[in-house]
């Protein structure tokens, strides 16, 4: 019975509360009356008596208050001393609302960025056992994960023993024929396995068959669930179906599950078998693939790598030809997804972690300054009777109030925080990153909100706690109150002002070394000038341009109409655009010079005749290209320097000739120009060498068209479509964009951009919080100093020397955390190299900038208080106490 | 008050219950009780009276009620339930034979 009797009993009197203090009240002086009147009958005065029986009864708050915890819950004194929180809370705004904010931008700038890091690093692959998915390439010394030929793949296939399954998959455009027009949209062509790799299923349908990606089979496609509802309705009955993607009739044979992504091409609508028809899937030399395969149980990625490797050795000894330097890559597939942002999410997260911790120590050095400023209260709390126990609970409470506030303000902020930061990223980028998409508040960023919380409420708890065991209780009575603690204050707190000051100038200077990144990064040499320039991309569909001289005239007849465009001035096509990779790369052979097989790898373009003079690069020697280098006459190239300092070096490689590999006579071609290095490389990539082939002799049906304009390039753009359907209305046209924003929008900007400013933000955030913390320090100390001041203004000190005695200390603080900052921000540094471009991590001027910032910040911030101790007027400095 | 002998810890409910075993009586009439049927050796701190009192009321070992008193003053008088009847022969019990162990203690320890 008894449990639960006691708790009916409790609630009872809970709820009855004001009538259990009546009687409580009433019975103890009932008692008391009693008491004086025995006193009284044994001779004492009436007066005498009241008060022996006061005294003997002691004190009668501390009864009840025992009383009530005997009867009360646990939860009830707990609800008293949140009341009591609250109240001092509201009775000192200014301290609730800056030590609720500083947290709150801690723990939102915390959330938000793991936000992130659960988004693209923690939550596995959205597939069934994800761990055991790894990303299969090939590798040669330029390319760590190179493309795999698909004569490599069917041999990798075969003689491995450490997939269950390898699978490959390569990026594909179709034209789609819609009632208004041929539209481009993207494909994927996979091998025939490649969901079952996955551990898909479609929803709707069925998956490929086996012999689906053999040559010759009939032509099935799978539809994303997007393009199902968008373009067939989300009808069930589509699948049997066909649709006419480039002039070839698909039967749908399926629908891919809604939640399905696939990051590598995730804007990939639809999905063929992967049969190797194209001139590239017939040679082994040529690299068009992307493998994912399944390790077998127990076999880890190392051994799978070892194994891959070994078979590769065997083929480049079989076929010395086309696999010479070709090895294998195996790493685990979210690597290879997530790799490339996942230094800036680290750096961001310790970034983010670093403002936390300024943040918490900020509002811990507050929660002392307060509590110093309570210590008569708490004196007096403990004198009536407040055990030791019940007063460090008051200031528990008091912390937990404060960081449940502050937390739930930061998941606020960290929700604002996340919608903000993936607005900021452009879509293109944010296209290839569908891990994103789920970003939110989940549960794991609700615990790891909730793990901070519990933290900071321990240090905020355990803070004024400490300062009051360390210091006797008594000496908050005293009038003076001046002893021990102050000084134990002052040490502690300029303790944790150090930290702050040192914490914000790491932030500083990663902030700097980022920003410097950034400027570097945008302010590479491109080799041309990007301004008022607009881009397209067209592809020439084999439907409607069978032969290389169709393709040819449809160029023609494109860039005479953009060039008669208004505000156009030239116009000139390339099938690569500069600023996009190291890529479409080509081997190459001298005439006339010994070969051992080695690959001489370099990027390979195509362009008009007019392309160096619409980008305004200039000739170093030789001749651009002219029309009259056409089909009829020989090959001709223009290299650009790197490649002669590489392969001419201390020569003129004017009138030079190369060819393929196997010198084939129609690969032979003549150097004629040589141009300035023009970028063709992501912005923090290096140079590579490049050839140039003219594309009156190679013409390409993908390509893409520069105009230069008088005017603003972004006004030439919506008229680009017209102008090239006008031409042909089954080309299809994408990605109208200026050059401008192509490069502001490609994925090297946008991570250094990011990186920079975010971490700018942090620093920013850190420096004010630093700062401020430094004030209170010192305007907190000139107060508790202003009678020492006084004395010594009294004794004959000038204004100038009281000047001094402040900023000697603010100065000794801001020197032993710039000291201790510089240290850390090289070690900081050096962690987040991978993010640095163009600047070393111990980059003297950021660091000596990034110190004088703070160090005339954290100055000025203690000027104030300086000022103040100087303006003490000695006599009333006196009189006050 | 530090000349006289504090309570031993522990026997506080054991006297309370021990008291209401005749009559009901009020907090006042119990630590009264205490100190006439000791010989004024024990006083019961009213500090230490009142929250007992609750403890007990909660464990159900007692039964509180309003009446009047002799002087025809309104005061809670306590009752003593079976359950606390119960109670005080577990305790007496038990106190008796701490007693009686610590007893045998000093004893031997006298003869050693």
């Amino acid at each position: 019975m008894n449990a639960i009797s006691r708790f009916i009993k409790r609630l009872a009197i809970l709820f009855g509360r004001t009538r259990f203090r009546g009687e409580l009240d009433e019975e103890m002086a009932f008692h008391r009356e009693q008491a004086e009147r025995e006193f009284v009958a044994g001779g004492m005065t009436p007066e005498a008596a009241r008060y022996a029986a006061m005294r003997r009864f002691g004190n009668a708050v501390r009864v009840k208050e025992r009383s009530h915890e005997v009867v009360g819950f646990k939860a009830e004194t707990v609800a008293q001393d949140l009341r009591f929180a609250v109240r001092q809370l509201r009775r000192n705004p200014g301290f609730a609302l800056t030590a609720t904010l500083i947290l709150a931008l801690g723990i939102g700038a915390s959330v938000a960025i793991f936000a992130f890091v659960d988004a693209a690093l923690i939550k596995p692959l959205p597939y069934p056992d994800p761990a055991r998915l790894v990303a299969v390439n090939e590798s040669t010394e330029l390319f760590p994960r190179n493309d795999l030929s698909y004569a490599d793949y069917l041999d990798w296939k075969r003689v491995n023993t450490v997939f269950s399954s390898l699978d490959v998959y390569a990026a594909n455009r179709f034209e789609l024929n819609t009632p208004s027009g041929t539209e481009p949209v993207h494909g994927l062509r996979v091998s025939a396995g490649f969901l079952g790799t996955l551990g898909i299923h479609p929803m709707l349908g069925r998956d490929f068959r086996e012999d689906e990606d053999a040559v010759g089979a009939s032509p099935v496609v799978l539809l994303r669930y997007g393009v199902w509802q968008s373009r067939f309705g989300g009808r069930r009955d589509v699948v049997g179906q066909t649709v006419n993607l480039s002039g070839v009739a698909y039967t749908i044979v399926g629908v891919l599950p809604r939640d399905f992504e696939f990051a590598p091409r995730d804007i990939a609508e639809f999905w063929v078998p992967l049969q190797p028809t194209g001139g590239c899937e017939t040679r082994r030399s040529c690299h068009n693939l992307d493998g994912v395969a399944r390790l077998k149980g127990g076999v880890t990625v190392a051994a799978a790598m070892a194994e891959m490797k070994s078979i590769a050795a065997g083929l480049e000894r079989k076929y010395p030809d086309s696999n010479r330097g070709n090895s294998a890559s195996v790493i685990p597939l979210s690597d290879a997804i997530v790799g490339n942002i996942r230094p800036i999410l680290l750096v961001l997260q310790g970034g983010a972690g670093l403002l936390l911790l300024i943040a918490c120590v900020n509002v811990s050095s507050l929660m002392l300054v307060r509590a110093e400023s309570r210590r008569r209260e708490i004196a007096v709390r403990g004198a009536l009777g407040a055990s030791r126990v019940r007063l460090s609970r008051q200031f528990v409470t008091e912390a937990v109030t404060l960081v449940v506030a502050g937390s739930a303000m930061g998941l606020g902020l960290a929700y604002g925080g996340m919608k903000g930061l993936s607005g900021l990223m452009s879509k293109d980028w944010m296209d290839g990153m569908p891990f994103l998409r789920g970003l939110g508040l989940n549960p794991r960023v609700l615990i790891f909100a909730a793990c901070l919380a519990v933290l900071a409420g321990i240090l905020f708890s355990i803070t004024p706690i400490l300062h009051f065991r360390f210091s006797d209780m008594r000496d908050g009575l005293t009038e003076g109150g001046r002893g021990s603690a102050g000084t134990l204050w002052r040490r502690m707190g300029a303790n944790l002002v150090v930290i702050e000051l040192a914490t914000a100038l790491v932030l500083l200077a990663g902030a700097g070394l980022l920003g410097k990144s950034l400027y570097r990064l945008l302010h590479e040499d491109l080799g041309f000038r990007a301004d008022h320039l607009a881009t397209v991309n067209v592809h020439v569909p084999e439907s409607v341009a069978p032969k290389p001289a169709q393709v040819l005239a449809f160029e023609r007849a494109l860039l005479e109409r953009a060039s008669a465009m208004p505000g156009v001035e030239s116009a000139a096509a390339m099938d690569v655009l500069p600023v996009s990779c190291n890529c479409d790369t080509d081997w190459v052979r001298f005439v006339g010079r010994p070969y051992n097989g080695i690959h001489n790898e370099v990027n390979d373009r195509v362009v008009s005749v007019g392309l160096f003079r619409t980008l305004q690069v200039r000739l170093k020697s030789g001749r651009f290209f002219t029309e009259q280098d056409d089909a009829n006459s020989p090959k001709v190239v223009l290299i650009n320097e790197a490649f002669a300092r590489k392969y001419f070096p201390g020569e003129d490689p004017i009138g030079k000739k190369m060819g393929d590999t196997d010198l084939t006579p129609a690969s032979i071609r003549q150097i004629v120009g040589l141009v300035e290095d023009l970028k063709e490389a992501g912005l923090d990539q290096e140079q590579w060498p490049a050839e140039y082939e003219a594309f009156n002799q190679s013409p390409s049906s993908y390509y893409s068209l520069i105009l230069r304009t008088s005017q603003n390039p972004g006004a030439v753009l919506p008229a680009l479509a017209p102008m090239i359907h006008g031409v042909n209305p089954n080309l299809s046209v994408d990605w109208q964009r200026t050059m401008e924003d192509r490069i502001d929008d490609s994925e090297a900007a946008n991570i250094h951009r990011s990186a920079a400013y975010l971490f700018g933000g942090f620093a920013v955030l850190a420096l004010v919080l630093g700062v401020v913390g430094l004030y209170g320090v010192i305007a907190f100390s000139v107060g508790r100093r202003t009678r020492e001041i006084g004395v010594r203004m009294a004794l004959g000190a000038q204004r100038s020397s009281v000047y001094r005695l402040v900023l000697k200390e603010a100065g000794r603080l801001i020197a032993v955390g710039v000291v201790l900052g510089l240290a850390g921000s090289v070690g900081a540094a050096m962690l987040m190299r991978k993010l640095l471009f163009g600047v070393q991590a111990w980059d003297a001027w950021t660091l000596i900038g990034v110190a004088v910032v703070l160090a005339i910040s954290a100055l000025m911030a203690s000027y104030f208080p300086a000022r103040q101790a100087a303006s003490v007027d000695p006599a009333e400095a006196l009189r006050a106490e | 008050m530090a000349k006289k002998p504090d309570l031993l810890p522990g026997t506080l409910d054991m006297l309370i219950l021990h008291t209401l075993t005749r009559a009901p009586l009020h907090g006042y009439g119990i630590a009264l009780q205490i100190k006439r049927l000791s010989d004024d050796v024990l006083t019961v701190e009213e500090g230490s009276l009142y929250p007992a009192l609750q403890r007990l009321l909660l464990q159900g070992w007692v039964r509180a009620e309003w009446k009047m008193t002799e002087t025809n003053r309104r005061a809670r008088f306590y009752t003593l339930t079976a359950a606390g009847r119960k109670q005080l022969g577990i305790e007496l019990s038990q106190f008796e034979q701490m007693i009686g162990a610590i007893g045998r203690v000093l004893r031997n320890a006298e003869e050693a």
